[in-house]
């Protein structure tokens, strides 16, 4: 591998000749760039979309701060490049490099990629084969860096099982630290070249050479860990799984996610960058999880249970994280603003905090009610942008399948006081394709897109604008839709077309998914370890940003599917037998599969299920995390307390 | 109050663009706590004027930004303080307070100063006779963009010293030379080289 000089040297040659050679080179003020030779474990984090994206990413600012908040521990980072920058590389021999040292990717311990989606798994191919790896695990030995991945995707980590050696199962902050551990066992091989280091390393240079399989082995011992090549699985002749059964002893039958029972102060050192990039501002958690139960929902049944940062965390947070940075907007993220609990105490304190600090402060994910407009306007002296609501479905029918029940009424009161209060511009998200849908329920989001641009109208005639953006619905695993089938190409054109001709307006802009799109996130979301034989052929006929439309090539796709002998229709189009069991079931996020089937069935009744902040619906989450819960007790979580002693933790599928 | 700052910008900041520059500018005063003035008006921006975009790619030793404060009697804050907020690359060379209706800087540009280094040896051989050779001709007649102009007179300076090429180039408005196009004339890609601008030439003061 060529040295980082060498690198630097290969680079200052060919960054001119690219489009914004700023995303190449690092260099950002609070990076951190720490002495490699003295340093014990060397990772680096992989987010694998181009840096413009990734720089953002809240999961990797979280864990980049507190790997190396550890004095044996040094974590990087890399980024894909585009297309014109790859096409360089691979002219001039650069191997994928981090920026902060420009070290090639196979210098380090540990690889840790992002996975927050799936349609980013050719670019984990492109990225190791950049880095010179060998893309199987079972191809890399001693040598080679681990690699392991990380993310929402990650609860079905079937699909990508051929490439990645170990997945982590849930939230990061803690387990991060035991992998370090581990993987310090596992690089202490090379600890003659740390001659001069603390003493604890001398144990480790004369200690046996800790193998892979031997590193492997102890990570799969780790609680949220998923080795893959440790566990076997068997098909029955209809293609669906017979089992799926661990092949060593140290493998758990079922792997549950990692909770974090506190949520550990925000990072406020963030990253920023020397460019534009997407979303270029300070994030601050305020909440993780939802209590809702949208059943579409993937990141609300992950993510449980509730737990939410006190107002004064958040504020003294957003005061750190403004005086470190200078970034002047930030944004307070969860998955439902409106539920926190003291939502409105904090938009005061941040509103009056920040008064006259040109700070922007944007709240995503409110709720559908005339309090969400005292929320932004408490937030903002001006109407910058548009106001944006999510009805996710426009029949009553629907809204009751879903579980998101907004009354029409509700809706237009809403848009009426938005467009009263003097946003020019609202903008509502919805959602086709969900199980059950006809024609009727999609021109019924039609009518109300017709209902509410009208009422924009009365309050202010030709300024009025909607926007409506329609995507279409994916059985995501994990989630009470998991047994439903989605619709097929031709039905899902069929309701965009439907839409499209309705929804003539110059005031009403119309956006939806392109159904390759939906479709290929859909085979990759609910694949199985054949999935991986595809991924790999779609990656040989040059797909990669599959997550970017305008990259996105089917037709590799579907060659690969066809190559590799697999009907994608298998994975998507096909309803589920009740006790199917599914490429993610030995993946538990705590919640019961035996609720999910229950809430499926609740749903196809038109059952909807209130806020379970109200009334403790017994998903399994708490029982699955009673100890945590016990020894945290109080409003901070929104599950029920658990008052009964400790007991030997029960079964959690 | 105005403050001219004069910096240098190298390191990873050399790929950094003029706009992200103002951004750079923008964060590096507010988290240096000082009061920034703001434009009036819908979309209030920060008042930063920098004397003149540095290309893509080049290295700045003696670059020049004019920014105006709400406070006006407080005295200027010392290098220090906005060095310990600023990001790898940017190094703070001088701050001094200049009059508020003094004209606005991008104006106020003669001529540029740069440094190109040869990155690959050899490729200078015969450099001196080339420089010579140019700096004989009347004219140098070039296209940019669709609008041709003549080079030569653009021209103050240009030496050749050992592995690297010094000039001075005028920089009016409408009328401004760059040493691209100079290493062009010369038969020098420009990818390899390191430009560096290496000072900005003022106007003498008029009052």
């Amino acid at each position: 591998m060529l040295s980082p000089a060498e690198i630097e040297a290969r680079l200052e040659r060919v960054l001119l000749t690219v489009q914004k050679p700023g995303r190449y080179v690092g260099g950002e003020l609070h990076s951190v760039v720490k002495d490699w030779e003295s340093t014990a474990v060397r990772m680096v984090f992989v987010f694998p979309d181009i840096y413009d994206i990734g720089v953002s990413n809240l999961g990797l600012q979280i864990l980049y701060d507190r790997v190396n908040a550890r004095p044996d521990a040094l974590a990087e980072r890399a980024y894909l490049p585009w297309i014109d920058m790859e096409e360089r590389m691979r002219a001039n021999g650069i191997p994928l490099y981090s920026l902060e040292s420009k070290h090639a990717l196979a210098d380090f311990d540990l690889i840790g990629f992002s996975l927050p989606y799936e349609t980013l798994y050719t670019n984990v191919l492109n990225a190791l084969d950049l880095a010179g790896l060998p893309l199987r695990s079972a191809e890399r030995n001693d040598s080679h860096p681990l690699v392991i991945a990380g993310g929402h995707a990650c609860f079905n980590p079937e699909p990508m099982s051929a490439f990645i050696d170990a997945f982590v199962i849930g939230e990061g902050e803690e387990v991060i630290h035991e992998i370090m551990d581990t993987v310090g066992k596992f690089a202490g091989r090379t600890v003659s070249k740390f001659t001069g280091l603390q003493a604890h390393m001398s144990e480790r240079a004369n200690a046996p050479t800790f193998k892979r399989v031997n590193a492997l082995k102890e990570l799969a011992k780790i609680p949220g860990v998923y080795v893959p090549r440790f566990y076997d699985v068997t098909y029955f002749d209809d293609g669906t799984i017979r089992a799926v059964t661990p092949n060593i002893p140290e493998a758990p039958q079922v792997i549950l996610k990692r909770m974090v029972a506190q949520l550990p102060p925000p990072p406020t050192r963030f990253l920023v960058p020397n460019i534009d990039i997407v979303h270029n501002r300070l994030a601050i958690e305020i909440m993780r999880g939802c209590t809702r139960g949208c059943r579409f929902c993937h990141a609300g049944m992950i993510t449980r249970p509730v737990r939410e940062r006190s107002v004064d965390e958040i504020v003294a947070a957003a005061e750190a994280a403004l005086q470190a940075t200078g970034i002047e907007e930030l944004a307070l993220l969860s998955l439902s603003s409106s539920d926190y609990t003291s939502i409105l105490d904090l938009v005061t304190a941040i509103s009056e905090k920040f008064a006259g600090r040109h700070l922007t402060v944007s709240l995503p994910s409110l709720r559908i009610d005339t309090v969400s407009l005292d929320l932004m306007e408490r937030l903002k002296d001006r109407r910058a942008g548009g106001f944006t609501l999510a009805p996710e479905a426009a029949s009553e029918r629907m809204r009751r399948i879903i579980n998101k029940f907004i009354p029409d009424e509700q809706i237009l009161t809403t848009a009426r006081a938005i467009y009263a209060r003097g946003w020019t511009t609202l903008k509502l998200y919805f959602m086709i394709g969900h199980p059950s849908e006809t024609l009727e329920d999609v021109q019924a989001i039609a009518d109300l897109c017709k209902r509410v641009l009208a009422e924009g109208r009365r309050a202010l005639g030709g300024r009025a604008k909607l926007h409506a953006g329609v995507s279409t619905f994916i059985p995501k695993p994990h989630t009470p839709f998991q047994w439903a089938a989605m619709d097929t190409e031709a039905q899902i054109r069929l309701k965009q077309d439907l839409l499209k001709r309705q929804l003539r307006d110059r005031n009403l802009k119309l956006s939806w998914t392109e159904p390759p799109e939906t479709l290929l996130e859909a085979w990759l979301s609910r694949g199985d370890r054949r999935l991986g034989e595809v991924i790999l052929a779609a990656w040989q006929n040059g797909a990669k940003f599959d997550a970017w439309g305008d990259q996105l090539r089917f037709e590799a796709w579907t060659s690969a599917f066809a190559a590799c002998g697999l009907d994608p229709a298998f994975y998507t189009h096909r309803p589920r037998r009740p006790d199917e069991i599914f490429p993610w079931d030995h993946i538990a996020s705590g919640v019961r599969k035996k609720y999910l089937l229950e809430d499926y069935r609740r749903s196809l009744e038109g059952q909807t299920r209130l806020d379970c902040r109200e009334n403790c619906y017994a998903c399994g989450i708490l029982p699955t995390f009673a100890d945590e819960r016990r020894a945290h007790p109080g409003p901070y979580w929104k599950c029920p307390e658990v008052k009964s002693p400790t007991k030997a933790r029960s079964g959690v599928q | 109050m105005r403050l001219r700052i004069t910096f240098a910008k190298t390191g990873a900041l050399r790929y950094t663009g003029h706009l992200d520059l103002h951004k750079i500018w923008e964060r590096t005063l507010r988290r240096a706590g000082l009061p920034l003035a703001y434009s009036q008006g819908f979309h209030p921006q920060p008042k930063i004027q920098i004397a003149a975009a540095l290309p893509l790619g080049f290295l700045g030793r003696e670059e020049i930004v004019d920014i105006w404060l709400e406070t006006n009697d407080s005295p200027p804050p010392p290098p220090d303080s906005l060095q310990s907020a600023a990001p790898p690359g940017l190094t703070i060379l001088r701050v001094e307070p200049v009059p508020e209706r003094a004209p606005a800087l991008q104006t106020q540009i003669a001529a540029a100063e740069y440094q190109v280094t040869l990155l690959e040896a050899g490729g200078g051989s015969d450099l001196e006779r080339r420089v010579a050779d140019l700096l004989a001709k009347e004219t140098l007649p070039r296209e940019r963009r669709g609008k041709s102009y003549d080079l030569r007179p653009l021209i103050q300076t240009l030496a050749c010293r050992g592995a690297s090429l010094d000039m001075i180039l005028s920089a009016g408005e409408g009328a401004t030379g760059r040493p691209e196009e100079v290493l062009d004339e010369l038969g020098i890609p420009p990818e390899t080289t390191r430009i560096e601008r290496t000072r900005l030439i003022l106007k003498p003061a008029i009052e």
